[in-house]
């Protein structure tokens, strides 16, 4: 059985609202999610996306437990969340971007050390545990530190360590570099695909930095309108919708438009013009024929556009 | 509590599992807030003198009055001594339950039921503090001063012992169920504060000052009276003026298992709608 199994899940709420000038009530129901199914094995890092309302972190209240389904079929390591959610909560652990776990008031060793309380964790364990993360966090020296003094980027990586200390099999991550700078990104990204090589932690990772997907996920789940609209890897979602590759020319001098075989020019700008031509097939003789005609200054290849896709993606309502 | 049974994997009796839970997270509250020593003695203090204010207040009225419906200085004391003792042990205990509205609000709920404790546990345990040990040592000192009036027996002592902790229970039960009201509609607090501070002022008093209708409702609603009232109409050897049964003395330890277990089903019904609408 897979680790995360979802079938046919289905989520909806009912909106009470006013109508007639507030005289008269109408219960609406709504569809949050619908029709959803996947599976996760262990392992396996997922990038979960879809525009915003689209029913992500309903579909992530679900799996945690939070949030009983409506209808379909729910597992995460062979428990059903909303019933046996204490129990689950001990194989899982949960990073929500925008709200700390931590306490506010406590310093970030104290938060580690309820949490050691609530988990149980053996004590040997635990320091070993805090020992590693600290390390490749870099926070040794914020350990002290009321969490309401820490940075964003801090707090975020003492959220993480927090989510990390009893060693759960999935880590949800929700939205985990939002408001981070680059650096920082960069080294949580660099900490997570260590963090699943070394421990083979599952994750499954909700964001709006397509980056942290090219990063971090093999692996794509686009939900809209409450269902997955697209699952698999991630060349296919840049595949997807007919898209296309661009080469981009610099010429010696402005020309008229190039015309060569098996591309199109779409955009000219002064010297510099824009080819496109379709994603699978191969750039060399584009690259031949226009060097042979022109006199150029220089190349370069952009691959399709993956925020590109997902936009035409949620466009067109699936696949 | 159906949550309870499950976590029974690390200790034998799940019940102490927790209360054990609960104590190691209320002490590192305790030791948070021991970092800053005087802040936490001023608030203690604070809160001595805020309550201590009520006793004084009785004591004013019985410069004026011989008795209160019947009752002496030292009898209303006994009353008033074991109401408040009860209500700071369950104000200490409940910790944060008051406040599960915002918790719902800042998703700070959400939270909480990713960890593999009882949300009860957690709610109860989270920012525990020791402020209302104020109330506690004033309400002792009354207590005690009190009881050096009392003409005491083996069974009276054990009714006094008794009623203390079922009055803690039954406030306890008090504070959590109708705070529950919150996971209907977050802005309910001073509706439920009617019946939990209401409830516990009202023990103040000898319940002879009022009506019958109101010392029903106190013995079957807001079962307050089983705190202080019937306990001490039996360690004083009175008669209950309402012609009340005189097994409702003994009944106290029944009432607050009654309340407990009322109190932590409509908890759970609270959860359950809140896990099932999401809001």
């Amino acid at each position: 059985m897979s680790l995360i199994d979802v079938r046919d899940l289905e989520r909806t709420f009912v909106v009470r609202r006013k109508v007639d000038g507030g005289r008269r009530r109408v219960r609406d129901e709504v569809r949050a999610v619908h029709d959803l199914t996947f599976a996760i094995e262990p392992g396996e890092m997922v990038g979960y996306i879809g525009p915003n309302g689209a029913g992500k972190s309903t579909t992530i209240k679900m799996l945690t437990g939070i949030l009983v389904p409506t209808g379909g079929h729910l597992r995460v390591a062979g428990l059903d969340p909303s019933r046996d959610r204490v129990a689950l909560a001990r194989r899982i652990g949960v990073v929500f971007g925008q709200r700390t776990t931590l306490w506010w008031d406590l310093p970030l060793r104290d938060s580690f050390e309820l949490l050691q309380k609530m988990y149980r964790i053996p004590p040997a364990r635990f320091r070993a545990n805090l020992e590693r993360f600290v390390e490749l966090l870099d926070l040794r020296d914020q350990l002290d530190t009321p969490v309401r003094q820490l940075s964003l980027g801090q707090r975020m990586r003492g959220d993480i360590t927090a989510a990390l200390l009893h060693d759960p099999e999935i880590l949800y991550l929700d939205e985990p570099t939002i408001g981070l700078d680059v650096v920082s990104k960069g080294r949580l990204r660099e900490f997570l695909r260590a963090l699943n090589a070394e421990r083979g932690t599952t994750l499954v990772l909700t964001t709006h930095d397509l980056q942290d997907i090219e990063a971090l996920c093999d692996r794509v789940l686009v939900i809209d309108h409450g269902t997955a609209v697209f699952d698999g890897p991630l060349p296919a979602l840049q595949a997807q919708g007919g898209s296309t590759r661009t080469l981009v020319v610099d010429l010696v001098d402005e020309a008229p438009a190039i015309e060569v075989p098996g591309a199109v020019v779409r955009r000219v700008e002064g010297p510099r013009q824009w080819l496109s031509f379709p994603a699978e097939a191969s750039a060399a003789p584009i690259v031949a024929a226009v060097a042979a005609s022109y006199d150029v200054a220089d190349l370069s290849i952009q691959e399709p556009d993956i925020e590109e896709v997902i936009r035409d993606l949620y466009s067109r309502g699936g696949v | 509590m159906a949550e309870v049974s499950r976590v029974a994997e690390t200790s034998r009796s799940p019940a102490l599992g927790h209360l054990r839970t609960y104590g190691q997270i209320a002490w590192l509250w305790i030791r948070a807030a021991w970092q800053y020593p005087l802040s936490f003695v001023l608030l203690a203090i604070g809160n001595g003198l805020i309550t201590g204010l009520d006793f004084v207040g009785l004591w004013i009225m019985f410069a004026h009055l011989d008795d209160l419906a019947g009752f002496t200085l030292p009898e209303v004391a006994l009353l008033y001594g074991a109401g408040s003792l009860a209500l700071g042990i369950a104000d200490t205990a409940i910790g944060s339950v008051e406040r599960i509205g915002t918790y719902v609000r800042t998703g700070r709920l959400d939270q909480m039921m990713t960890k593999p404790v009882p949300l009860l546990v957690q709610v109860c345990a989270d920012q525990f503090t020791l402020r209302r040990l104020g109330r506690i040592t004033q309400a002792t000192i009354v207590f005690g001063w009190a009881c050096t009036y009392v003409e005491w027996t083996p069974l009276r002592a054990l009714v006094a012992v008794s009623m203390v902790l079922s009055g803690a229970v039954i406030f306890f039960g008090l504070f959590v169920g109708f705070s529950c009201i919150q996971f209907w509609t977050t802005d309910a607090t001073e509706f439920a504060n009617a019946f939990t501070y209401g409830g516990a002022t009202v023990t103040q008093y000898p319940l002879s000052i009022f009506t019958r209708e109101v010392v029903v409702a106190l013995t079957l609603v807001v079962p307050v009276a089983f705190a202080n009232w019937y306990p001490v109409l039996f360690i004083l050897g009175r008669e209950d003026p309402f012609g009340m049964p005189s097994w409702l003395q003994f009944a106290s330890p029944v009432a607050a298992l009654v309340t407990l277990v009322l109190a932590l089903l409509v908890w759970r019904t609270g959860v359950r709608h809140y896990t099932s609408t999401g809001s």
